[in-house]
């Protein structure tokens, strides 16, 4: 399905858009359509409204409202640095363990967040889906990116903590954006692929959990890289997070390596991932409603 | 001369329905998934067989002209949705094609994408988005859908809060303000209050006269008639008939398909019932003075049963019982309501036949379901069969003051009035 001429909607007066008549034209469409893009910028407001209303809709009604946002990370910060930094003694790079730990956590509860709205987004919307057309690549997106409020709670977490640790800000900090990107980009792709396969196998609610759990054990969340066996540093370097992980804790907190081929190979699983996922998505999308 | 807005070319849909369901299937279920994994995965390769085609739609072709209403009428499974909701691109058809010249607004249900813990204010804007309008729009409109739906003091309650005519009310007022050039809508007068159903009809009736083009599915065939000029009545997937919406209409009411209203069991061996009684045959039809045909609020009408008395001596008579189709008990009747000696006396053994008049102008324009009860000795209730007939009684707008809603009410009697001017004191003679 394509909208040829439909980009001119957000135009604000009427008049101008009426001057320009625009045909829809429904027929099956073949192979691989295009992705669409053009149709998601139309709706970026939606994607604005959706990404509010997953964040706004979850906190109402709580006691703790908002505080939610902030007391998870410290929360989370907390029992990590119980157990792992004073019980088991995990090595954290000279670092205090709580600020090793919150640079760690900060970027991993983005990206496991994300993905799991990404992938349970699909079928939790099913009732707009089925009632009303847009571009659907618009809600593993929202999914994906609602947890950017998140985020920035969890900032101001750490940053707090960097001023009770009496550590230094630093210039590379201005690379956080970057690596935040790579990790949406990575949350996306994996919420993609389950999003879309939880359209056929409701197994996929079960199967993120395990599949995040798995992947948190894999990433350097709770642990430095530095005590990964250097025979298989590259197939640990395959995971995307092992990359974006190391990027937070080098810009935050001046733990070396600073990234450099772990980041380009980050990048460019992620990148793949993303792209086929979004096609696969969009295939499956055309048809979606029929399946449920 | 007139351009086409919609123009509809040989559309179709085929849905592949699951093995198990093929028997019962009345209505187009896309695929079902079972609860063994492998079977599903191994079916997905499996090409579909024969019997595991339902085409919901087959070669639809039709062009609305600019500006035109157009009604869509069709029983339940039809295929109207379907077609709906492909020019509404929910889902794909499987061939042929359509093109839609302008926006496209759908409002196949009312409150899509409301989130309950959002406020009023900020659903609004919501669904709004999900409709495709830009928040400029929802902004020009605010004041006029607020007014609408007339929720103005509850504009920043949560809508979990709103009772559920306010829910509808305000979910309406949204999508009514769209301004697409075409519409699209399901039945979405199917909820609400008369008054609102009123409301939304007329502004169903603005709409249509501010040049836009609206397709409009519904049962309500008041409403089809009195809103639109031209009607399509889908039949299984096919374009039944197309032309002037009191023809179709009329044409599709006397097909009275959705209904069940006779039912023959020629056998005893294989027919319901139990060791006293076998049901032969039920049926209701218009009585033989009546003008019409059809069913309608002003047929009077007769229930017939016929069943074999398998015991000789036995003392059995019939009975029926009229329910609304959400089960309210409209009225019950028996053989005996008049003569207390019917079912006193024992029958023979052998086929009784029994005779029930309902008068005209008595019930309301609904689905009725009529269960059949067979009673012995007087009271004792030995046989009952639920949904023996499905009745559906239509109005045909004769009555006066009756407009495009259904006016509430289990029964719709026609009764007597007697209205005189009286004078004001003082102002006599």
């Amino acid at each position: 399905m394509r909208v040829p001429a439909s980009s001119e909607r957000s135009d604000p007066s009427m008049a101008a858009r009426d001057l320009r008549p625009m045909t829809i034209t429904i027929q099956r469409s073949k192979g691989w359509a295009s992705l669409g893009l053009r149709d998601i910028w139309e709706y970026r407001e939606l994607l604005g409204y959706l990404v509010w209303r997953e964040i706004q809709g979850a906190y109402r009604q709580t006691a703790l409202g908002m505080s939610w946002l902030f007391l998870r990370p410290i929360v989370n910060m907390l029992i990590l640095s119980l157990v792992f930094g004073r019980m088991i003694q995990v090595p954290s790079d000279n670092v205090p363990y709580p600020l090793f730990s919150l640079a760690g956590l900060l970027v991993w509860g983005f990206f496991s967040n994300g993905a799991m709205r990404g992938a349970r987004s699909l079928v939790a919307n099913m009732n707009v889906i089925s009632k009303v057309y847009f571009p659907r690549l618009i809600i593993p997106i929202a999914g994906a990116s609602s947890g950017l409020v998140d985020l920035g709670a969890a900032f101001c977490v750490f940053f707090v903590a960097l001023l009770l640790y009496r550590m230094p800000l630093r210039v590379e900090m201005v690379w956080i954006p970057l690596f935040t990107l790579v990790a949406l980009g990575c949350s996306l792709a994996i919420g993609l692929w389950l999003a879309t396969l939880s359209v056929k196998y409701r197994d996929v609610e079960f199967a993120v959990v395990f599949l995040l759990q798995a992947m948190m054990y894999l990433s350097p969340v709770i642990y430095p890289v530095s005590i990964v066996p250097e025979s298989i540093r590259w197939l640990y370097a395959l995971n995307p997070m092992t990359g974006v992980i190391q990027g937070y804790r080098w810009a935050l907190l001046g733990i070396e390596p600073a990234p450099g081929a772990e980041m380009v190979l980050a990048v460019v699983i992620t990148l793949v991932g993303m792209i086929a996922g979004a096609y696969v998505f969009r295939r499956t999308e055309r048809t979606v409603v029929d399946l449920l | 001369m007139v351009d086409p807005a919609v123009q509809v070319d040989r559309l179709s849909k085929r849905y592949r329905i699951g093995r198990s369901l093929v028997q019962g299937a009345d209505q187009p279920r896309p695929l079902r998934w079972r609860a063994s994994p492998f079977g599903q995965l191994a079916s997905s390769f499996r090409a579909a067989g024969e019997d595991e085609i339902l085409w919901a739609l087959k070669e639809v072709s039709f062009e609305v002209n600019q500006g035109e209403v157009i009604g869509i009428i069709g029983r339940n499974g039809a295929g109207k949705s379907t077609l709906l909701k492909l020019l509404s691109r929910i889902t794909e058809p499987t061939s042929g094609k359509a093109l839609l010249h302008g926006r496209v607004g759908s409002l196949l249900e009312v409150g899509t994408g409301f989130h309950p813990e959002l406020t009023g204010r900020e659903n609004i804007y919501l669904s709004g988005a999900i409709l495709g309008m830009h928040r400029s729009e929802v902004e020009r409109k605010f004041d006029e859908i607020v007014a609408f739906a007339e929720v103005d003091r509850f504009l920043d309650t949560p809508v979990k809060r709103y009772s559920s005519g306010m829910y509808v009310r305000l979910a309406f007022a949204v999508a009514a303000h769209l301004e697409t050039e075409i519409l699209l809508m399901d039945e979405v007068l199917a909820v609400g209050d008369a008054a609102f159903q009123r409301k939304c009809l007329g502004k169903m009736g603005d709409v249509a006269t501010q040049g836009r083009t609206v397709l409009f599915v519904s049962h309500n065939m008041v409403a089809v008639q009195n809103l639109c000029p031209r009607a399509i009545w889908i039949q299984d997937g096919q374009v039944a008939e197309m032309g002037g919406s009191r023809e179709v209409v009329s044409h599709y009411l006397s097909t009275a398909a959705q209904t069940q209203m006779e039912r023959v069991w020629p056998e005893p061996a294989s027919a319901p019932g139990n060791e006293w009684v076998r049901v032969h045959r039920v049926g209701i039809r218009p009585e033989a003075s009546a003008a019409s045909q059809l069913l309608t609020m002003e047929t009077p009408l007769a229930l017939e049963v016929e069943f074999w008395n398998l015991i000789p001596g036995e003392r059995l008579h019939a009975g029926w019982r009229v329910l609304t189709d959400d089960q309210i008990v409209v009225f019950s009747t028996a053989a005996n309501d008049r003569d207390p000696q019917v079912g006193t006396n024992g029958l023979p053994a052998g086929l009784v036949r029994s005779v029930c008049h309902v008068p005209a102008g008595l019930l309301n324009e609904d689905i009725y379901r009529v269960m059949l009860l067979v009673f012995r000795n007087s009271t004792r209730v030995i046989f009952r069969m639920d949904d023996a007939l499905t009745v559906d009684i239509t109005d045909l707008g004769t009555r006066r003051g009756s407009r495009y809603v259904r006016e509430p009410g289990v029964v719709r009697p026609l009764l007597d009035w007697e209205t005189v001017v009286e004078g004001q004191p003082g102002f006599a003679d």
